[in-house]
């Protein structure tokens, strides 16, 4: 094994900055992008109401379910771009090859990621949550959830966004592979919004939904590299 | 050489080689067939003829017998599924990987059967073809998991790759499963309350009880036997010119 040069020698720290920056500065030399997934999540949320009537009673016992599946179909519509550009040019194979540990660096693209499509949603869910009529505390939760519930998203995303890269009709195939790996951060979240809108605490489900997000955040991106490494041999 | 040899004499690590392994398949496969059917016919006769009528659910109860082992071996194959996966990840196998991809199938049909049977045994007791139960649900999102591994295998054109990648999501799912059931069955009781659920059958019948186990073996051979049988045609399409299958075809 070669040693490298101690003046590359880099913290954990400084690489997961790094990476982070460099991913949210290329992706806000193309806005559109960014802005197209949140759009996608306003105007989905939208078409509820379009489709069940305006009756508010309705809307509010439905609004937490129709938030937290818009927004994981928008988290997951924007996952085939998580490695996919960085694959097309190169960028990837260099990263895989170079002296930082590919966990780090997976970790480091999955939360500018998760910068880049879950935190626009958890600013802007509570707004669509009023259309809906929800009350402030259940907005709080909502926000709080989905907070939480995005990166864990982001996470097991990964996975299938590294082993469907650089395959023909990838969109659809990732859904199909992620989808039923989303259905307890769902659960959990839907869940932690509906406990208080009915009067509960929503403290359990919160905490469920943080535990997801332990166990992600520690074997999602070992599973994401190792795919990662299998597409790239 | 001594570490894989084991008491008996026999150097088992040499059926890990699809060369040594596909006659060994090709032998076992016509027993396991016998003992499924028979097996089967015997659990059937048990279950349809022998077993008494239930006091509560009348003659519609007899499902289980099928249903039941059913949705045994829909999750017991998905773990030994994911087992092959490990194995094929860790030793590098090509044969662990082709069990993996020959085992899915067998998987999502009984998976498939558990849940066609399920709903029709739901359709007399609850009234309905299909009821949000935490069983169902989760035996649902099993059937998915299957769907994304066969729809990944299909995705890889390169075998290699596609033998790896679609182990890594198997593993994945497998670690998943638990969660998925805690996690739907704690949704169960948040969105449902005392609707309607899977009332704990009072002590079965030992005759019942016999027969379901029966059937339970005759699937787990039946399973084997289909399982060889696929893994020999795996092995031959990936050397198709091996001299080995000049007999064969």
């Amino acid at each position: 094994m070669l040693q490298t040069p101690p003046s590359n020698q880099l913290g954990t720290f400084a690489v997961l900055y790094r990476i982070l920056a460099r991913d949210i500065l290329v992706a806000m030399r193309r806005q559109s992008d960014v802005a197209a997934v949140l759009f996608f999540f306003i105007i989905a949320a939208s078409l509820f109401p379009l489709g069940s009537g305006a009756d508010p009673k309705l809307l509010s016992a439905m609004a937490p379910s129709v938030l937290w599946v818009t927004a994981l179909l928008s988290c997951m519509l924007s996952l085939s771009r998580l490695f996919a550009s960085d694959f097309s040019d190169g960028t990837l194979e260099q990263m895989v090859i170079s002296s930082q540990p590919l966990i780090l660096i997976v970790v480091a693209k999955v939360v500018a990621h998760w910068v880049l499509s879950g935190l626009p949603l958890v600013l802007v869910a509570p707004l669509i949550g009023l259309q809906f009529n929800m009350d402030a505390t259940g907005l709080q939760v909502l926000a709080l959830s989905l907070l939480i519930g995005t990166l864990a998203l982001s996470l097991i995303g990964s996975v299938g966004a590294a082993l469907t890269l650089g395959l023909r009709g990838t969109g659809v195939l990732i859904a199909i592979l992620v989808l039923p790996l989303y259905i307890p951060v769902l659960v959990f979240g839907a869940g932690a919004v509906t406990a208080v809108s009915i009067g509960m605490s929503p403290q359990g489900a919160l905490s469920l939904l943080g535990a997801i997000l332990a166990l992600s955040l520690v074997f999602a991106p070992l599973a994401a590299s190792a795919a990662l490494k299998v597409a790239l041999e | 050489m001594d570490i894989v040899k084991s008491k008996s004499g026999i150097n088992w690590l040499k059926y890990a080689s699809p060369k040594t392994f596909y006659p060994l398949a090709g032998q076992l496969i016509p027993w396991f067939s016998v003992g499924a059917a028979v097996l089967i016919v015997y659990g059937l006769y048990l279950g349809l003829l022998v077993a008494p009528t239930d006091f509560q659910q009348g003659e519609g109860y007899r499902i289980i017998f099928v249903h039941v082992p059913a949705a045994w071996f829909s999750m017991f194959l998905y773990l030994l599924m994911a087992g092959y996966a490990i194995l094929g990840l860790v030793l590098n196998a090509k044969l662990s990987h082709m069990m993996a991809k020959s085992i899915a199938p067998t998987g999502a049909m009984f998976t498939l059967v558990a849940l066609v049977t399920g709903s029709f045994w739901g359709k007399p007791m609850w009234g309905a073809w299909w009821v949000w139960d935490a069983r169902l649900t989760s035996e649902l999102i099993l059937l998915f998991l299957y769907i994304g591994y066969f729809s990944l295998q299909s995705a890889i054109d390169d075998t290699n790759r596609a033998d790896k990648a679609s182990a890594i999501l198997a593993i994945v799912g497998a670690v998943n499963v638990p969660i998925i059931y805690f996690s739907v069955k704690w949704w169960n009781t948040l969105h449902q309350g005392a609707s309607i659920s899977l009332t704990k059958a009072p002590a079965m019948a030992a005759i019942m009880l016999k027969g379901m186990l029966i059937m339970a073996l005759g699937f787990w051979l039946y399973s084997i036997a289909v399982i060889l049988a696929r893994v020999r045609c795996e092995i031959m399409e990936r050397d198709s010119k091996a001299a080995l299958f000049r007999q064969d075809i």
